[in-house]
């Protein structure tokens, strides 16, 4: 095993993203994320890469699309107001049916906001973001290593179903350093595309990557092709992080910075006695709705710990089928919970039920 | 203890990051887990500085330390800031050279190490950081001079090999001050 | 004696062009160089949004249809990703290129991106109806300046060759025009010139093609013709407004 070092969650990405073959990034700087374009910036012109800063998210967004058309795997990343510029290209890279890897280091809302930590962009990140009928695949990492793992997997997924990854970490994520090992990462080449615009070479057909269809017919049936598509990524894809769940009475949902606090939390409240447990969702979408609805059958109440003010838990109220209450445990704005409010939480919700 | 909770704090440009980036270093290469979590954002230009570190024998949880087993504080807004979410039974290293008051609660252990002057005294330029590094080491048991060095080796790039010894040199005397 | 016959790189369907409209020149044109440079098979061609949005179906080359105004940011991408095999080419009407995607197609100029540029000015929206466009006359009267365009409530029209001119970036900028034989010709040494650049690795190539819209204008094709003549030429001056290579040899 190669020697583990200490990175920063916003390197890691960068550095595993180089692993995972991508030799083309283009960005704008915004706080928190700016380490990734710093990185790139100072490793894509040493291996023959692209780095270039952008004059706008949108365009970046743009470069990304014709890079992805080409055939090639790309990335951007950006943070919360950036993302929502990304919109526009993101919902074009859906309508393309083009691979490519988006980073959210998300920050607090709306507007401008502020630059501490938050996951406000949930809504707009498992839904889609820009306009139309699409999902992105949404990975959401809670440690460094983690930030690392997803960036390959978030390439490799976009390749093998034509959609757009996004890794949606925050601002404590991209900016902590933990122990981290890229070269022992696995990486998957990226499939033929055979659909790629490089050039003809006078020996087949044009290519046409395209997101327009005038014909409202084949405009359905496009988006049927699409979503059939999506359901496969549901059945195959989905990923999550069970902790002390089979003999719960009480179940946290929580992702990212979120679950790392609560787990404190939940081994606080079972020194206590307090049967609890933890479902860490990793792929936010597709939403693990399994579990959820498992542990819907032995737990009494639901809590959902967020950096947001309540949005993933109308997913757990979804998936649990509103079969016992989900309570809401939160800070906003740039705020984190501590384990001492999630214990609280817990607490109340168990004198609630007991 | 299975975790020390730890935070660091003063001004932009005392090395408050660095210190703390040695610290998670030496807990990384002696197989400890570890974090380390900075405050970020436009209070780094200038302003107060601090970061969160955490070196454990188990996961680390959450990153965030809001109640630090030990507190180092090198100027005195980090002080006013932070003495009172010390656990109890916890330490905090205070610059005396910064900070002229003395710690409010009897319920921590402190350590008053004139660290500014000690390092202008000694040409170490603004090595104070790595003065309070050694005490803390020293205090908490934690002083063995391979796992500096690993650790230096680490956090100094080798284009700024000159400055392992000195770092290392501050590092030790902090170690050998007795206040 | 050369047969006249349609260029290999436009594929032989209808264009959905009105009739009159010189977008089928000048995608003929663009055609015919891309044939005579021989480079149809590592060609890759954006499309915008606008008229000329369905470009992609007419080209024989690879093509991606891009975001409004978007498309110099794409061919970027596409650029950058083989530049040694890649030759691309963007071909944008002045809603695209000088409204919504200004910001794009300045910057592509600044950084000298290695890109072929056929700007399309007819000072109109043409796709949606024949709205004021950035480069609409002073006084032109369209269904979103019914009363013509009135400079103190909307500005004045973007010359957007002069004004990328005073960049330092770009390297070859070219006003042409469609409306007769002789400056048909000048505009295809022009497009020609654009893509040469491109394969020599010299840069940003710009060629703007003040072009007519009988339908939204409310003309006749001839008279179309005769209005770029009369009222578009006068603002809009055709010439090359810069060749970087050619002004470093005269200073040689």
């Amino acid at each position: 095993m190669a020697d583990k070092i200490l990175m920063k969650g916003n390197e890691a990405i960068a550095a595993a993203a180089i692993k995972a073959g991508c030799m083309h990034y283009f960005g704008y700087p915004i706080t928190p994320q700016t380490e990734i374009a710093a990185y790139m910036a100072k490793v894509m012109p040493k291996i023959g890469g692209t780095f270039l800063q952008a004059e706008s998210e949108i365009a970046a967004i743009n470069m990304v699309y014709g890079v992805a058309s080409a055939g090639k795997r790309v990335m951007t990343s950006s943070s919360s107001p950036g993302v929502s510029l990304k919109g526009e290209g993101i919902s074009y890279l859906a309508g393309s049916d083009l691979p490519a890897l988006v980073v959210n280091v998300q920050r607090g809302g709306p507007g401008l906001g502020g630059i501490q930590p938050s996951q406000s962009d949930y809504f707009q990140s498992t839904r889609g973001g820009g306009h139309g009928d699409y999902h992105m695949i949404v990975l959401a990492p809670a440690s460094v290593q983690e930030m690392a793992e997803l960036t390959v997997k978030g390439f490799e997924l976009a390749d093998k179903y034509r959609v757009t990854s996004m890794v949606l970490a925050d601002g404590t994520m991209g900016q902590m350093m933990e122990p981290v090992s890229i070269d022992d990462l696995k990486v998957n080449p990226a499939p033929e595309k055979p659909w790629a615009t490089t050039g003809t070479q006078m020996a087949r057909e044009h290519n046409i990557v395209n997101s327009l269809s005038l014909v409202p017919e084949e405009l359905e049936q496009l988006n049927f092709e699409r979503y059939d598509r999506y359901k496969v990524i549901e059945e195959n894809e989905t990923m999550y992080e069970e902790y002390k769940v089979d003999d719960a009475d009480i179940v946290i949902a929580a992702f990212g910075i979120a679950a790392r606090v609560s787990k404190n939390a939940v081994d606080e409240a079972r020194k206590l006695g307090i049967k609890v447990g933890l479902i860490r969702p990793i792929t936010l979408w597709p939403f693990p709705k399994a579990p959820f609805k498992k542990a819907a059958e032995h737990a009494k109440a639901f809590i959902s710990v967020e950096l947001n003010m309540g949005q993933m838990i109308e997913d757990v109220q979804l998936a649990i089928e509103s079969k016992c209450p989900v309570t809401l445990c939160n800070r906003a704005g740039g705020m984190i919970p501590d384990p001492e409010q999630v214990l609280n939480s817990i607490k109340e919700v168990n004198g609630g039920i007991a | 203890m299975s975790a020390k909770n730890m935070l660091f704090s003063g001004f932009g440009g005392q090395g408050i990051l660095f210190a703390g980036k040695f610290i998670a270093y030496k807990g990384l290469i002696e197989d400890k887990q570890v974090s380390w979590l900075p405050s970020y954002g436009p209070e780094m230009r200038g302003g107060t500085a601090s970061c969160s570190v955490i070196v454990s024998d188990t996961p680390v949880g959450s990153p965030i330390v809001s109640n630090p087993d030990i507190l180092v504080a090198m100027n005195l807004p980090s002080l006013d800031r932070f003495e009172s979410k010390v656990v109890p039974g916890g330490m905090i290293f205070a610059d005396s050279t910064l900070i002229e008051r003395k710690v409010e609660r009897d319920d921590v252990k402190v350590f008053y190490i004139p660290a500014t002057k000690m390092a202008s005294d000694e040409k170490l330029g603004n090595l104070a950081n790595m003065i309070i590094v050694g005490k803390l080491l020293k205090e908490t048991g934690d002083y063995t001079e391979d796992g500096i060095r690993a650790a230096l080796d680490k956090v100094i790039p080798a284009k700024r090999a000159n400055m392992k010894d000195v770092n290392f040199k501050a590092i030790q005397m902090g170690a050998e001050f007795e206040g | 004696m050369a047969v006249f016959e349609k260029p290999h790189a436009l594929i032989d369907v209808p264009l959905h062009y009105c009739p009159g409209c010189t977008h089928g020149i000048v995608h003929r044109l663009v055609a015919e160089v891309i044939d005579e440079l021989g480079i149809e098979g590592k060609t890759i061609g954006i499309a915008p949004v606008g008229c000329s949005v369905m470009a992609y179906n007419y080209f024989n080359c690879d093509m991606i249809e891009a975001a409004h105004g978007r498309a110099p940011a794409v061919a970027t991408g596409v650029k950058r990703a083989d530049p040694e095999n890649h030759i691309v080419f963007t071909y944008q009407g002045d809603g695209d290129l000088a409204s919504i995607g200004m910001a794009e197609t300045v910057h592509a100029a600044a950084r000298n991106e290695n890109i072929t540029v056929i700007f399309i000015n007819n000072a109109i929206y043409g796709m949606t109806g024949g709205q004021m466009a950035p480069t609409s006359l002073v006084g032109q009267v369209t269904q979103t300046s019914p009363y013509g365009r009135d400079p103190k409530a909307c500005g004045y029209p973007i010359k957007v060759c002069e004004m990328l001119s005073e960049l330092v970036g770009p390297e070859y900028l070219e006003r042409v025009t469609v409306n007769n034989v002789k400056n048909v010709r000048n505009a295809k040494k022009a497009i020609k010139k654009a893509f040469q650049n491109q394969i020599d690795g010299k840069g940003f190539s710009l060629v703007e093609v003040v072009s007519s819209c009988p339908t939204n204008w409310g003309m006749t094709p001839k008279q179309a013709l005769e209005w770029i003549e009369s009222d578009m030429l006068p603002y809009y001056p055709l010439g090359v407004y810069k060749d970087r290579s050619a002004e470093q040899k005269e200073a040689e």
